[in-house]
């Protein structure tokens, strides 16, 4: 145990000038932009096409808690209802959630972060940005055309022989963006292999790079799998293979288990990158590097690992073998205890620091609470009895928000803040964003605790119309998700506006370890002037302090 | 307030004269669920606590103001097998105790009574053993084990009881089986909770538990005539299975008296034992379930014959006891229009064919 300490001061903002030659000034056009091969570009494109998918969802949502108002289904046809909760789950799932934090936060800072110019395939990173588009634009086609109610996992046989909505377009939707998921992964993983800088080894990488790595292996491994379903089910559909069609000898749980093979790891794909966030923004706002590093990255593999062996307890009510449930309540068990030991060692490591709270911060402690909530009830649903009586009911969703929008998305905003200045070279302004935050969190917990007691009543998911003794609890959610929208309009508004006003940051605002904060903000195309060599390990506070001149490669 | 603001006091009643935490405790199960429910929230919101007072706390100690020198600490292997093995420890107790609880809730004792379910869009079936016949709700006695043998007819749907804690998907093309025991009289919510197309949410029911006495009178006053076991006989006249399943040594198909529950030899070697699953599959896939000894001529009738004639069927083959002689229902199947039945001794009391056992 070490027991140096550290001062940090933040650096005076008055005196911050934008660098004359950044990424974003070194050349301009549209077609600079859409035939980049930067991966900080590639990022904004990436961040600016899911915020606009997010606030597509978002409607969806808003369209769903309007409806669930009162117990009749009064506001849409229950065929509407249908399509727009599909929708709402298709699009913030696949084309939100899944590239959310890896191809915008991820896409600019993995290569900054281990001291590379570029990923390792500039190309095929630009190309997975326009399989996203094409997955996205399917996807919105599928939706305009008439829409799609399958509900975003395509259970067969629904969706082979019961539906005549556009399967096959969303399908192959997802299918395309899939593509965009599996070049991604593939890219990081191989730059984080390959193109690490001089001294910069495994175990000085920052804990970010450790959660984008085990989420890269999810996705190359996984994602395959989900198109392999997609394909069958859309020849099931079209020339009736009869694979999932039990008159034909198939299996329609066949589809389930190849499903959930992919979607439940699909989850890390989701959270890890999150995590990653976290670690980085507690370890700064505490200015001490986080604590038990080595149990911190190899909870990330853990949940890789055990993440692809848990998918059945999706289906323990499924008349699957009771036997076999029981080993996937069991491994299910042991994928929540990595998790846990993430939460502990991000609460040890404000022991002792020097904590401050911006913006980035209260993000991530309402991630702390609200991930802490989201992985028990988890807990609830792998004990296979209870399982039971919870599964298929509110309590899923609000378990499954409580980790995708709770966890997952309070991440994402914590690491768009926090990095914002980097990616911009301007701040956004601190009080409003607070505000922002805290509206978040209260519009959250309004929102999606309720929906645990419904659960536990039993109401089930998926319904247009409810008993009416449900409807309390309903209106307290509705009300709680306005509440939420508001939240996460005001980033959208102010953050825009700090493009042009916003305080102009320097390199290194937080006075944070990583190497994205030792370069101009925003940086150079080619990110570092000369190859960095790396000579402490992350989150290494004193050699930051001793370092003397901080804005070394500042051009200009 | 009702004079500020109706609808807010209207709220207000309601919420008042309707909040509940839990659904009723209505089945022999449901105070075991519960049990573990809030064995669940508390070690739940012991973790909350936890997290959150560490957070806290740790907030306003090492404040920058308060606290401006951050001291470096790199970690503690001590603590990390402390949060390593606790919350370990507690998530294999809700692994034991959820097995348990599943194993209990998904193996129905021998002594229940069974019921069939089947589920189609956008309905709930179920057919009781003596013919009765109800969409979208389930009498049933308190007090006796009840088990529920689901199948859909199309799409997954699930049934779900919450007041009995119970929940079972129905599959298309494979039965399942869950049990209960109602412990209290009473109205029920039935849901389906899968997803199965345009009238998902219309697809509810009531459960009617009645004590055995008011059960008794309802079998009695619904009954549609036929027992399932009868309508299951004429449909094994009428599609000719009794021409093979003849009963006689030289018979073309395997005797099906007392075949219910035995164990028999397939062609492959292995052995089974007959059970509604079974009877099924060889009825609608005989290659694939062929019995040793006989030639595998039976035609599929796959597409020939509903869920509900498969439930008749099967349900014949039952209750089919020594008394094996298919000639009779032929004469069975032109039996028109019983007469109602007699109060207290549901369809069995018109069955004058004596062909099967009630």
């Amino acid at each position: 145990m070490s027991t140096a300490s550290t001062i940090v001061k933040l650096p005076p903002q008055e005196g911050a000038t934008l660098p004359k030659k950044s990424y974003l000034n070194s050349e301009y056009g549209l077609k600079s932009w859409l035939l980049t091969g930067d991966h900080k570009r590639i990022a904004i494109l990436y961040l600016i096409s899911i915020t606009f998918m997010f606030f597509v969802g978002g409607a969806m949502a808003g369209l769903i808690r309007l409806e669930l108002l009162t117990p009749q289904s009064d506001l849409m046809a229950t065929d509407t209802y249908n399509k727009v909760f599909s929708m709402h789950g298709i699009v913030m799932v696949f084309l939100f959630l899944v590239p959310s934090v890896p191809a915008t936060i991820g896409n600019f800072l993995i290569p900054i972060m281990i001291g590379a110019k570029d990923l390792a395939f500039p190309k095929i990173n630009l190309l997975s940005w326009y399989l996203y588009l094409a997955g996205a634009a399917f996807t919105i086609a599928a939706m305009v055309l008439g829409g799609v109610d399958t509900g975003w996992t395509f259970t067969t046989p629904l969706s082979t022989h019961y539906l005549n909505t556009h399967v096959v377009t969303a399908g192959l939707g997802i299918f395309i963006a899939g593509f965009s998921s599996i070049f991604t992964g593939l890219n990081f993983i191989v730059t984080i292999h390959r193109m690490r800088a001089p001294g910069m080894t495994w175990f000085r990488l920052p804990l970010f790079i450790w959660s984008h790595y085990a989420a890269s292996i999810l996705m190359v491994l996984g994602t395959p799998v989900l198109a392999i379903s997609l394909v069958l089910v859309i020849l099931e559909r079209t020339i009736g293979i009869g694979i999932f069609d039990p008159t034909k000898g198939g299996d329609p749980l066949l589809f389930q288990h190849l499903f959930w093979f992919y979607s439940h790891p699909a989850v890390y794909i989701m959270i890890l990158p999150g995590m990653g966030v976290i670690s980085e923004v507690i370890s700064t706002f505490s200015r001490k590097r986080v604590f038990g590093y080595t149990a911190v990255a190899f909870s990330s593999v853990a949940i890789a690992v055990f993440g692809f062996f848990v998918w059945e307890h999706h289906m323990f009510i499924m008349g699957v073998s009771n036997y076999s449930a029981l080993v996937f309540s069991l491994l299910t068990m042991l994928v929540a205890v990595p998790t846990a030991i993430k939460i502990f060692n991000w609460s040890a490591t404000l022991y002792k620091g020097s904590i401050t709270f911006e913006t980035p911060m209260l993000y991530a402690f309402g991630f702390l609470g609200l991930v802490t909530i989201g992985g028990m009830t988890g807990v609830f649903l792998g004990s296979m009895g209870m399982d039971i009586h919870l599964t298929e009911t509110y309590f899923i969703v609000a378990h499954f928000h409580f980790v995708m929008v709770g966890g997952m998305l309070m991440a994402y905003l914590s690491g768009i803040h926090f990095w914002w200045p980097k990616m911009t070279g301007r701040m956004y302004p601190e009080q409003v964003s607070k505000l922002a935050a805290l509206t978040t969190f209260i519009g959250f917990i309004l929102t999606f605790f309720p929906q645990f007691i419904l659960g536990y009543l039993g109401m089930p998911r998926r319904y247009a119309a409810y008993p009416p003794e449900f409807q309390v609890l309903n209106v307290l959610s509705t009300a709680g998700a306005t509440v939420l929208g508001i939240g996460y309009l005001l980033p959208m508004l102010y953050m825009t506006w700090s493009l042009k006003y916003g305080k102009i940051a320097g390199a290194n605002p937080w006075q944070a370890t990583g190497l994205e904060w030792q370069i101009q903000s925003p940086p150079l195309t080619e990110n570092f002037l000369e190859t960095p060599i790396v000579d402490h390990e992350a989150y290494d506070y004193e050699w930051l302090a001793n370092k003397t001149q901080h804005e070394v490669q500042t051009v200009g | 307030m009702h004079i500020i603001s109706p609808v807010l006091w209207e709220f207000l009643v309601n919420w008042l004269t309707h909040f509940a935490l839990f659904p009723p405790e209505a089945s022999g199960i449901a105070p075991y669920t519960d049990a573990l429910y809030f064995f669940l929230v508390g070690i739940s919101l012991t973790g909350l606590v936890i997290v959150g007072l560490l957070v806290g706390l740790f907030s306003v100690k090492y404040r920058k103001e308060k606290h401006p020198e951050a001291v470096q600490i790199e970690g503690s292997t001590l603590l990390e097998a402390t949060w390593t093995i606790i919350p370990l420890a507690l998530f294999m107790i809700a692994f034991v105790w959820g097995a348990l609880l599943y194993f209990r809730i998904y193996t129905p004792p021998t002594n229940a009574m069974n019921i069939y379910v089947v589920g189609k869009q956008w309905m709930w079936k179920a057919e009781h053993p003596g013919g009765q016949h109800e969409i979208n709700a389930l009498h049933i006695p308190i007090n006796k084990p009840v088990q529920l043998t689901l199948i859909s007819q199309d799409v997954f749907h699930s049934f779900s009881i919450p007041a009995f804690r119970v929940k079972r998907e129905a599959i298309p093309g494979r039965y399942t089986t869950v049990w209960f025991e109602a412990t209290k009289t009473g109205e029920y919510h039935l849901f389906c909770t899968q997803y199965c197309g345009t009238l998902h949410s219309a697809m509810i029911g009531t459960i009617y538990a009645m004590t055995p006495d008011d059960y008794q009178a309802w079998t009695a006053g619904s009954t549609s005539g036929t027992s399932l076991a009868q309508n299951g006989e004429r449909l094994f006249a009428s599609l000719g299975c009794n021409s093979c399943h003849s009963g006689a040594a030289t018979a073309r198909g395997p005797n099906l008296a007392a075949a219910y529950g035995s164990k028999i030899q397939m062609s492959n070697g292995s052995y089974v034992t007959v059970d509604d699953a079974f009877l099924r599959n060889a009825i609608l896939n005989p290659t694939m379930n062929q019995v040793a000894g006989y030639a595998p001529i039976m035609p599929t009738y796959q597409g020939q014959v509903s869920e509900d004639g498969l439930i008749d069927l099967v349900e014949y083959i039952k209750n089919l006891n020594s008394n094996y002689r298919v000639q009779q229902t032929l004469n069975t199947s032109q039996v028109q229009t019983p007469s109602p039945a007699m109060p207290g001794t549901s369809g069995s009391a018109n069955a004058g064919q004596g062909m099967v056992k009630q």
